[in-house]
């Protein structure tokens, strides 16, 4: 295995990008990864992308978002129809075939033009559920009860994870909801938007993307001062149907864990993509983390949710406490698909 | 100043080839009949999986099971989502059915949700027009005690092989920028594009983007309305909906003075055959008091009588063999 590392980050999250063209919206983020780690594109040995072109209704918005990146004359260039966290992993393994030392990652996700909750109804099985559109909030809402009913976790845990990542998200000048001050009370005290999904219980949706830059060994040495390690990363996926798996489980998160090895030293940060606090609850589960992990310092998911880019994000947060020396071993993780069907898992950590 | 902003609708009118095993499933909604499918473990999954999750076995037998069955989890769905097949609130959950081991997801019909449990019995009901269709099950209520639907008459004889399943997105779009100040500029009867800060080449339509380089554009420039046919195209087949072109018509690149890129535009005025690579043409606008922010209010080009641009000077002039202008 090739070591490679991320040198360099950039993301943006805002409520709405009316007005901004996901390639607006790139163009800065790209050239400041770019920058960052002092290259050009011609320097670049692989790019690779990730969007949905339903977030926003525009078809083939990835070959738009090409423009972005400035692909006179051609480039070496893929996409995944997924988390940026996913195309991260392909560059990742376009770096171990040996025949490029670097990557250009990036992902985006523009849904406030539509409705998003409705929106992911198409993901599912296209025959028996998706004709009886059910949104997303609901879906969780499915699995947030089971997780009630069995005793797995709690209206006040739920909550508490909505406070953790209010409170973190108040240093964290990109996240769209933050609160030194909220309790479990007043939280508790709101109404159900999917019964039993309060609003916080529900990730902040916001527009916007990341990018990134991955470099092998030495050359990643010569482009940042603490580059950040990926020492395990492993994706696994799920049934999809919702009655053929036990939604209070995610296997595939389990099996990735056990696969990038989580638990094989003390983990200082992890930041998780969980769009529900349900579904944190089931990550913290199934991870085993020690209490001595920082879970989403930077808020998580929770307190600003690109969809499309969240994961990546997560990656990049991760990346960036390595960079700072804030942190030695960090996890981040990414996930798609309904009730965490899909999970990406990745082990950061500095020299 | 208002944004210019519009309805974008995305429709997909899907027929979908069903297969036999949700073939079986749909027959047997249409007839009010629930099916499962048996798997390699012996466990009934309903509705039926045409493979199974855990080993990828692939399944195909079919067992009918129970019309009532077991609330497993739910949640109230309020107000009802725009293309669902119910208009006032309802639960929506994983049932159980009697005789298979796995939920199916479907709706609860009840006025609240303080009527919904997790544990509760609940039975089956069916629409009259039954098509073979996940919403020929109207849903689920409350069942009392009782648990044995009557038998429902069957709808069709031949086995169904295809399901409509159409999807339509609204999504509110709203241009870019770079784009409501191109739109406003027509409202004037003027043409603008940008100006790349890198090597001074000027695009339209303005992108807010240098496309090459990947540089943020902002310079906006008013182009002339004339230039010249950098390609074209004479299309001799109809455009469903557009009976304001008659065929055939000629679609073309024109390049205005002052652009490095051709943009889209029909051309009129002579005879098709007459259009050629390089014959300079100028803009034929709608009348002034017709004019609103959009490129439609260029309706066609028309040949100028000029002499030509020689064809090894005309079109793209930002693309260089090197990438450069």
């Amino acid at each position: 295995m090739r070591d490679v590392a991320v040198v360099a980050t950039a993301h943006r999250q805002v409520p709405a990008l009316t007005g901004t063209t996901e390639v607006q919206l790139l163009v800065p983020l790209i050239t400041a990864v770019r920058d960052a780690a002092g290259l050009d594109q011609a320097d670049i040995g692989f790019t690779c992308s990730g969007s949905s072109d339903f977030l926003a209704g525009q078809a083939f918005s990835f070959v738009h978002t090409l423009d972005a990146v400035g692909a006179v004359p051609p480039i070496a260039e893929s996409h995944v129809e997924m988390d940026g966290a996913f195309a991260l992993y392909e560059a990742w393994v376009k770096i171990q075939t040996g025949e490029v030392d670097t990557a250009l990652v990036y992902s985006y996700g523009k849904s406030s033009p539509g409705s998003r909750r409705d929106v992911l109804a198409t993901q599912l099985d296209p025959y028996l559920v998706t004709p009886l559109w059910p949104d997303a909030h609901a879906v969780a809402a499915l699995q947030a009860r089971l997780l009630l009913d069995g005793g797995l976790t709690s209206p006040t845990a739920l909550a508490e994870i909505a406070i953790r990542s209010q409170r973190n998200a108040v240093d964290n000048p990109q996240a769209v909801r933050s609160s030194a001050d909220a309790g479990v009370d007043e939280l508790l005290a709101e109404g159900f938007v999917a019964d039993p999904l309060r609003p916080s219980d529900i990730a902040a949706e916001a527009d916007g993307g990341c990018a990134v830059i991955l470099a092998a060994g030495d050359r990643a040495r010569t482009l940042c001062d603490r580059p950040a390690w990926i020492r395990g990363i492993d994706h696994r996926i799920d049934a999809h149907g919702l009655g053929v798996r036990d939604l209070t489980r995610a296997p595939s998160v389990a099996l990735a864990a056990e696969r990038v090895g989580v638990g094989a030293d003390r983990l200082d940060v992890a930041e998780l993509h969980g769009p529900y606090t349900s579904q944190e609850a089931v990550l913290e589960r199934e991870l085993g983390l020690q209490p001595d992990t920082v879970v989403n310092p930077s808020g998580g998911a929770l307190a600003a949710d690109v969809l499309m880019a969240s994961g990546l994000v997560r990656i990049a947060e991760a990346a960036n406490r390595i960079g700072a020396g804030t942190a030695d071993r960090a996890l981040a993780h990414a996930t798609s698909g309904p009730c965490l069907q899909q999970n990406l898992l990745c082990v950061l950590e500095g020299d | 100043m208002a944004l210019l902003r519009t309805d974008l609708v995305l429709e997909y009118p899907f027929t979908r080839t069903t297969g036999p095993v949700i073939g079986a499933f749909l027959t047997g909604l249409r007839d009010g009949r629930l099916y499962g499918v048996r798997r390699s473990d012996g466990t009934v999954s309903c509705p039926p999986v045409e493979f199974d999750p855990a080993t990828g076995a692939p399944l195909d037998e079919i067992v009918e099971v129970g019309q009532a069955g077991t609330v497993v989890s739910w949640t109230w769905v309020d107000p009802p989502r725009p293309q669902s097949p119910w208009d006032d609130p309802h639960a929506l959950a994983l049932v159980r059915p009697d005789g298979a081991d796995t939920p199916m997801l479907h709706a609860v019909l009840v006025d609240s949700a303080a009527s919904m449990s997790t544990g509760m019995r609940v039975q089956a009901v069916w629409r009259d027009d039954r098509v073979g269709h996940i919403a020929d099950l109207a849903g689920f209520v409350p069942a009392d005690g009782a648990t044995d639907a009557a038998p429902v008459t069957a709808h069709g004889d031949e086995p169904v092989r295809s399901v409509r399943t159409p999807i339509r997105l609204t999504y509110d779009f709203v241009p870019s920028d770079a784009s409501q100040e191109y739109l406003r500029g027509y409202a004037e009867r003027r043409i603008l594009g940008h100006r790349s800060p890198v090597d001074g080449a000027v695009f339209i339509p303005p992108r807010g983007v240098d496309t090459r380089h990947g540089v943020a554009t902002t310079e906006a420039i008013e182009l002339a309305d004339t230039g010249h046919v950098g390609n074209f195209c004479v299309t001799h087949l109809p455009i469903p909906g557009r009976t304001d072109l008659e065929v055939p018509y000629v679609s073309a690149w024109i390049h205005l003075d002052g652009a490095d890129v051709g943009f889209l535009g029909l051309v009129a005025g002579c005879a098709h055959d007459e259009v050629r690579t390089g014959m300079r043409v100028r803009a034929v606008w709608k009348p002034d008091d017709q004019l609103e922010a959009t490129a439609e209010n260029i309706l066609y080009w028309v040949p100028t009588g000029e002499p030509d641009v020689p064809a090894d000077r005309a079109g793209n002039r930002a693309w260089g063999a090197d990438g450069d202008a």
